[in-house]
């Protein structure tokens, strides 16, 4: 396998409603990428796209509707999609391509336009439950989340504020982000008595729904080499998945995102994340989805998260970072285009240009994606 | 961000821009009936339903019971082997307490969801459903549940023909 360098990075705003059709957020967001590495569309010889449901655009077949915007006409294209696991697995995607020696370079862009759904795009995830022994019963997406963090809860004596340290965190950091949708200055109490959606999760417990794009220029090492002096590198990646017979899980623990990472940090040589990596972006649209993928990305031992949140490692000031860029929590939750936008944060943090949200001497971080029925895991790793 | 790039492109449209109409709405109203097949497992799973009983599937490879129930293992990658009537009653293995319907909008009176381990089938084998008779506060992980049935002339064979799972009377 070849070396995969990313080399440009670009993204658009996040916000609740934008004007922008996805197409035209996907050439945002793609241009900033190519500019950022210097390249133009005819330097582009492949094309991975991200985006999730098409029942959010309400439009059949996104990946074709997306492509004149993501620069993929006339090249060759694909659409991978794994849920919220999709914006980690696009930029995967467009590691084959070039790992592979198939192809030099490969432009990734993940979209996500949440907004044309009314009254509300949660609407749209009714049909992920099994039809015949599920959707009777009046499910909702927010059912399986607020029962894995209750069961999380119970199995580690966790609360729901320390559950809520991380929304006040995030979103803290994400003042910091001229991208951010939703960055605020919170505290604790703020969010125990936000609104009750599906308890123990709060509003304010949630990531919102989102328009944007996001995206990122990979290449080989030596057309890496032709572009910049200062290349970022994916050192591993690694994707995994659990059953769909959800009920029959463990839901304390994400076993299926452990073996993703052990994937990713062999690929890595790294034996010690947490000695070895210098910051993380977590999947957090929960917040109690950081501390549970803390765990499961092996950064700390099971039942720790809580502690180390309550302890200040994960301030963006702190011993281990977790989500400087101020995650979906704070920067927004275009749901494909929020794990791509993860990806741009560590490239961005490991090239130094991360501004006011500047992790010291970060050489190292690991990234993740987490979706379907709380099913799958997809991690990459960058080091500079 | 990067701080090399001074300008992000994106134009919001605002909660004010919608109420002014400045954002056309169209609805569709679109119609799809869905004939689903039930699947072996599930088809026999539902017709216990109807009975008043719940049944799961054994793996004699990794001696297992499944529920819900399905024709083949998939630790295993196997044929199932045999169907195991199970109990009407069970564990909660976790809950939540819904405010909210499946389309966001808020609901007259939550709703307790829970996963409930069943009694008989193997340990974390839980099936989706609700709670009744006991109030949010009172539930408890572990705690003991039985099935209330709907009467027989009106079950049909479907996850529905169990009302909810209520605190488990001492017999
Ligand atoms: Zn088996």
């Amino acid at each position: 396998m070849r070396r995969v360098a990313v080399i440009g990075a670009g993204m658009t705003l996040f916000r609740r409603r934008m004007l922008e059709t996805g197409r035209e957020l996907s050439y945002e967001a793609s241009k900033m990428a190519l500019d950022a590495a210097g390249m133009t569309f005819k330097d582009v010889e492949s094309v991975v796209l991200g985006t999730a449901p098409d029942m959010f655009d309400g439009v059949h077949m996104k990946g074709e509707y997306l492509l004149e915007g993501a620069g993929g006409l006339g090249k060759p294209n694909s659409r991978v999609y794994v849920g919220g696991g999709t914006g980690v697995f696009t930029p995967i995607g467009g590691w084959w391509h070039v790992a592979s020696g198939l192809f030099d370079s490969c432009l990734v862009v993940a979209e996500e336009k949440m907004s044309p759904l009314h009254p509300h795009p949660q609407y749209a995830f009714w049909s992920i439950f099994d039809h015949t022994t599920e959707r009777p019963l009046g499910v909702t997406l927010l059912w399986i989340f607020a029962l894995e963090m209750r069961r999380y809860m119970h199995v580690h004596n966790v609360t729901e504020e320390d559950i809520a340290l991380v929304a006040v965190k995030n979103k803290m950091n994400a003042l910091d982000h001229p991208c951010a949708q939703i960055a605020a200055k919170i505290t604790v109490d703020d969010v125990m008595k936000s609104e009750k959606m599906v308890w123990p999760v709060k509003r304010l417990d949630v990531s919102p729904p989102s328009d944007g794009a996001a995206a990122a220029v990979l290449v080989s090492e030596e057309v890496a080499r032709k572009y910049t002096d200062d290349p970022v590198w994916i050192d591993g990646v690694g994707w995994n998945v659990d059953s769909q017979y959800w009920t029959n899980r463990e839901l304390c623990y994400p076993a299926y995102l452990e073996s993703a990472a052990k994937m990713a940090y062999k690929m890595a040589k790294i034996e010690n994340p947490r000695k070895q990596l210098d910051f993380a972006e977590v999947y957090d649209p929960f917040d109690y989805k950081e501390l549970h993928h803390m765990e499961g990305l092996l950064l700390c031992g099971k039942g720790e998260a809580a502690k180390l949140t309550r302890d200040g490692v994960t301030q963006r000031n702190g011993e281990f970072p977790i989500n400087p860029s101020g995650g979906l929590l704070g920067v927004g939750n275009p749901i494909a285009a929020a794990g791509m936008m993860k990806v741009c944060e560590l490239f961005w943090q490991l090239r130094g240009e991360a501004g006011k949200r500047q992790v010291q001497n970060a050489e190292r971080a690991v990234t993740n994606g987490w979706g379907d029925l709380m099913q799958v895991g997809t991690v990459l790793t960058m080091k500079r | 961000m990067s701080s090399k790039i001074a300008k992000y492109e994106g134009t919001e449209i605002t909660p004010e821009d919608l109420r002014r109409e400045r954002y056309l709405m169209t609805t569709y109203h679109t119609s799809l009936s869905y004939a689903w097949s039930s699947g072996v497992a599930t088809g026999k799973y539902l017709a216990g339903l109807k009975e008043g009983e719940i049944w799961g599937r054994r793996c004699n490879g990794c001696e297992r019971t499944l529920v819900p129930p399905r024709m083949y293992c998939e630790q295993c990658f196997r044929a199932t082997s045999s169907w195991v009537r199970l109990e009407d009653r069970g564990k909660v293995v976790t809950y939540s307490v819904s405010y909210v319907n499946s389309d966001a909008s808020r609901r007259d009176q939550p709703i307790i969801v829970a996963v409930i381990e069943i009694a008989g089938g193997s340990p974390m084998m839980g099936i989706l459903h609700l709670l009744g008779e006991v109030a949010p506060e009172k539930v408890r992980v572990s705690m003991e549940v039985e099935a209330v049935w709907k009467s027989q002339q009106d079950r049909e064979g479907a996850i529905t023909d169990i009302v909810y799972f209520r605190p488990r009377r001492k017999e």
